[in-house]
């Protein structure tokens, strides 16, 4: 594996624009290409990385990292409809092996893996998905919302005047944005943007 | 030909071959097995353009940017049976974002003026929408088969529309599409007079049907060959309409998991073993293992298996699978592991088509032990294998070398090792050994996914071995330009090619931009294109169109951009059509 970084290194391997620093993770943990879109998103998780670097430089060079990797998108290339049958069996699968195989960062990964959650909108006729993983935080997924629901067709109209709701593990409807972002990805069951005019009781509403 | 009558007529001679009358020509062309053929004949001269585009029965449209759909319509006025395709294939992997196109309401409204007689269509990766559906069930009076594939927009009112108006309806084959569910019991709207139905398959709707309806229908369609059930069909109702059903060739089981019950457990066995023609199973989703044996009856005359939804793990599903000595095609999880694939291999000889999906496809540990020996023996001992879509996170040269050697009949071979970038690992070489070994001896690839460590040495060898390869995919592979280069100087038979994350550049699309206009289309996200050189290629090639694509999420207005602007995605593709207009605010056409 050595061998094969040190060639790449010699033909200047750069996935990135020009201009940008090169990825100078080791290539073995290379699964985000130097790209500023995922450099964006490793930046969240560099601190599991850089826990899972140390431990790595302990094991075989050519053995994968044992922990959850930041994910690239549409990487492996399977269906987003088999991805979600995928959440369904591989929390089954959790549940149901002995915890031998489970370490807490897998745990806690399997809360991650397959966040694909259900968006609807008060008024478009029909219902969109989205992964709550590829987003770092509120502001990005208010704007991965706005992109998908309101468009040119709405005449410039933003997510400002709808409220951004969730429904939670116990099927309660909840505001977005009142807990950390990690928290509310793992349990955020249901999305529903919803007109202002409905959205009584639920106090000021910041952005 | 031509001149056989002229003994009876005595002073008119028969008219030379090339002066028959259209309808001579439009019966023989009736013969021709492919398009293609057909296409070729309408080439050769303006008569035989005339008489074959007159009696096209049957259009694919593979990319619906491609030509305007009146103008299909009016070129080819006699079609019967539609396919058009939309979007780009790694829009099945989340790498087109919403939004960007392929709705498939213009060749709807297209057809519905010109193809009154329309009796099939079939979109893929289309936006189809209720409105579109309502207008099939209205405007083609003999309407017969409806099959949408990874399409999106339509709900259950829209499949409504569709049972309460197609009075001819065949076949409903709705496969992995996004459907809402509006609770509306669509079902039901197929008239109780209404029996014509052969093929029904709603596997990928997500909401309850109600299933007194369901056996009633199945019940009065009696030609009813292939049903694919969804996950809210109970086993216990799965027995009961297979029961209703025994004349049936394809069955999708629903939701596969109960608690066990000898009871239960007997009905479904009693039931499969009336199905005399049961040839093609598949669902089997959250499958308790103790039910398998049920089907147990019906393995030997199985030609397909689709088990890829199913997390059975180990003995269970290996003791089913090895009872399917039959098989032709298998598709399956990586739970079934090496061993597993071992007894396949020894099981089933008349193995054609074997794909292997990862159980866990974004954790990092290795959970199943499913490795490059798996695909070795299953290559070494069926010989009629020639289509395989592997997932493995291991590989090496010797491992694809001996692949190789044993099956050079392969037509079709996707090999995903999930880790980017993973050499051999054996001896840490890139694959491209491997990889090149496989296109020399598989003279008849026609489809190709590469991964894995690769070089750019890779590619100079697909460039001048695939000869008859007419789809490529490449992710996290090359060094440098010269690897594209290879790619479309090389590869006489390329009609697609879909790249992400690769070191290249615009040079080679510049220095083989013609190659592009002999392609269906060429996908290129993640790699190191900017504005300019795009732009040049659009100039120097009016009759592609290429698309720019940036990540909409990125608040960049295009008119600030520059030459070395950098472009996320580029999608190009050829077209009589021109620019389209219903491009997003995050795609510009150059």
């Amino acid at each position: 594996m050595e061998a094969a970084v040190g060639d790449l290194m010699a033909t200047e391997l750069r996935l990135g624009l020009p201009g940008t620093a090169d990825d100078d993770q080791p290539q073995m943990k290379a699964t985000v290409p130097s790209t500023p879109r995922g450099k964006k998103r490793t930046t969240d998780t560099d601190a599991v990385e850089d826990a899972a670097a140390e431990e790595d430089s302990k094991h075989d060079v050519e053995a994968a990292p044992p922990v959850a990797k930041a994910p690239v998108v549409g990487w492996p290339p399977v269906r987003s409809y088999r991805k979600s049958c995928f959440q369904a069996s591989s929390k089954q699968a959790t549940k149901d092996e002995a915890p031998s195989s489970n370490t807490a960062a897998s745990a806690a990964a399997n809360t991650t893996i397959g966040s694909f959650v259900k968006v609807s909108m008060d008024g478009a006729p029909y219902l969109r998905k989205v992964d709550l993983r590829m987003y770092k935080g509120y502001r990005e997924l208010r704007e991965a919302l706005e992109a998908m629901f309101v468009s040119s067709n709405n005449g410039g109209a933003n997510l400002s005047e709808f409220a951004v709701t969730y429904e939670d593990k116990d099927g309660d409807l909840m505001l977005v944005g009142d807990v950390p972002f990690e928290m509310f990805t793992s349990t955020c069951k249901k999305l529903r943007i919803m007109k202002r005019s409905e959205a009584t009781g639920l106090g000021s509403l910041r952005q | 030909m031509g001149r056989g009558g002229s003994r009876a007529a005595p002073a008119a001679a028969a008219p030379p071959w090339h002066a028959l009358p259209d309808e001579v020509w439009e019966h023989a062309f009736s013969f021709l097995p492919s398009a293609s053929d057909r296409g070729a004949v309408a080439g050769s001269c303006h008569s035989w353009l005339r008489a074959e585009r007159r009696s096209r029965r049957r259009l694919i449209v593979a990319n619906c940017y491609a030509a305007a759909p009146r103008d299909a319509v009016e070129r080819f006025p006699a079609v019967r049976a539609a396919e058009v395709k939309g979007k780009p294939h790694f829009a099945d992997f989340g790498l087109v974002p919403p939004a960007w196109g392929a709705a498939a309401e213009p060749w709807v409204a297209a057809a519905a003026d010109g193809w009154p007689l329309l009796e099939e269509l079939s979109f893929k990766r289309m936006v189809v929408t209720d409105e579109c559906l309502e207008m099939i069930a209205a405007s083609f009076r003999n309407f017969q088969v409806l099959r949408l594939v990874s399409c999106e927009g339509f709900s259950t009112a829209g499949l409504a529309a569709i049972a309460a108006g197609c009075r001819n309806l065949r076949e409903l084959d709705l496969q992995e599409n996004e459907i809402e569910d509006c609770s509306i019991h669509w079902l039901s709207l197929f008239p109780e007079s209404f029996t014509s139905l052969v093929t029904l398959n709603f596997s990928c709707l997500e909401g309850d049907v109600n299933i007194t309806v369901l056996e009633r229908l199945v019940t009065r369609c009696r030609n009813l060959k292939t049903l694919k059930l969804n996950n809210a069909i109970p086993l216990d109702k799965l027995a009961s309409l297979v029961r209703k059903a025994p004349q049936i060739v394809e069955l999708g089981t629903g939701r596969f998991s109960a608690d066990y019950h000898p009871d239960l457990f007997a009905k479904l066995e009693a039931a499969c073993a009336g199905c005399k023609s049961l040839r093609r199973l598949s669902g089997a989703w959250d499958a308790v293992p103790e039910y398998l044996p049920a089907f147990y009856c019906v393995c030997e005359g199985l030609t397909s298996l689709n088990l890829s939804y199913a997390t059975v793990r180990g003995p269970e599903l290996i003791k089913f699978i090895s009872r399917c000595k039959n098989l032709q095609l298998l598709w399956v999880m990586d739970l079934i592991e090496d061993h597993g694939l071992a007894v396949v291999a020894s099981s089933c000889n008349k193995l054609q088509e074997l794909r292997v999906f990862p159980s866990a496809p974004f954790d990092a540990a290795e959970q199943v032990s499913l490795t490059e020996r798996g695909l070795v023996d299953v290559s070494a001992s069926c010989p009629m294998l020639e289509s395989v879509l592997y997932f493995c996170r291991r590989m090496t040269n010797e491992a694809l070398i001996t692949i190789a050697k044993n099956r050079p009949n392969f037509t079709c071979f996707r090999l995903c090792i999930i880790e980017p970038h993973t050499p051999d690992y054996i001896t840490h070489q890139p694959l491209d050994a491997g990889f090149s070994a496989i296109v020399e001896s598989c003279k008849g690839l026609r489809r190709l996914s590469v991964s894995g460590l690769l070089t750019d040495r890779v590619f100079k060898s697909i460039g001048a071995h695939a000869n008859r390869l007419e789809m490529l995919s490449i992710a996290f592979a090359g060094n440098s330009d010269l690897g594209l280069h290879y790619i479309l100087s090389g590869c006489k038979s390329l009609k697609k090619l879909e790249i992400r994350d690769c070191p290249f550049g615009d040079k080679p699309l510049l220095a083989n931009a013609a190659k592009l206009e002999t392609m269906r289309s060429l996908w290129m996200s993640s790699c190191s294109l900017t504005l300019g050189p795009c732009q040049q290629l659009a100039r120097k090639m009016p009759r592609l169109n290429v698309e720019v694509m940036n990540d909409p999420r990125r608040a960049c207005p295009l008119d600030s951009l520059t030459d070395e602007s950098p472009v996320e995605t580029l999608y190009v593709y050829r077209t009589i059509a021109g620019p389209r207009s219903d491009t997003p605010a995050y795609v510009q056409i150059v």
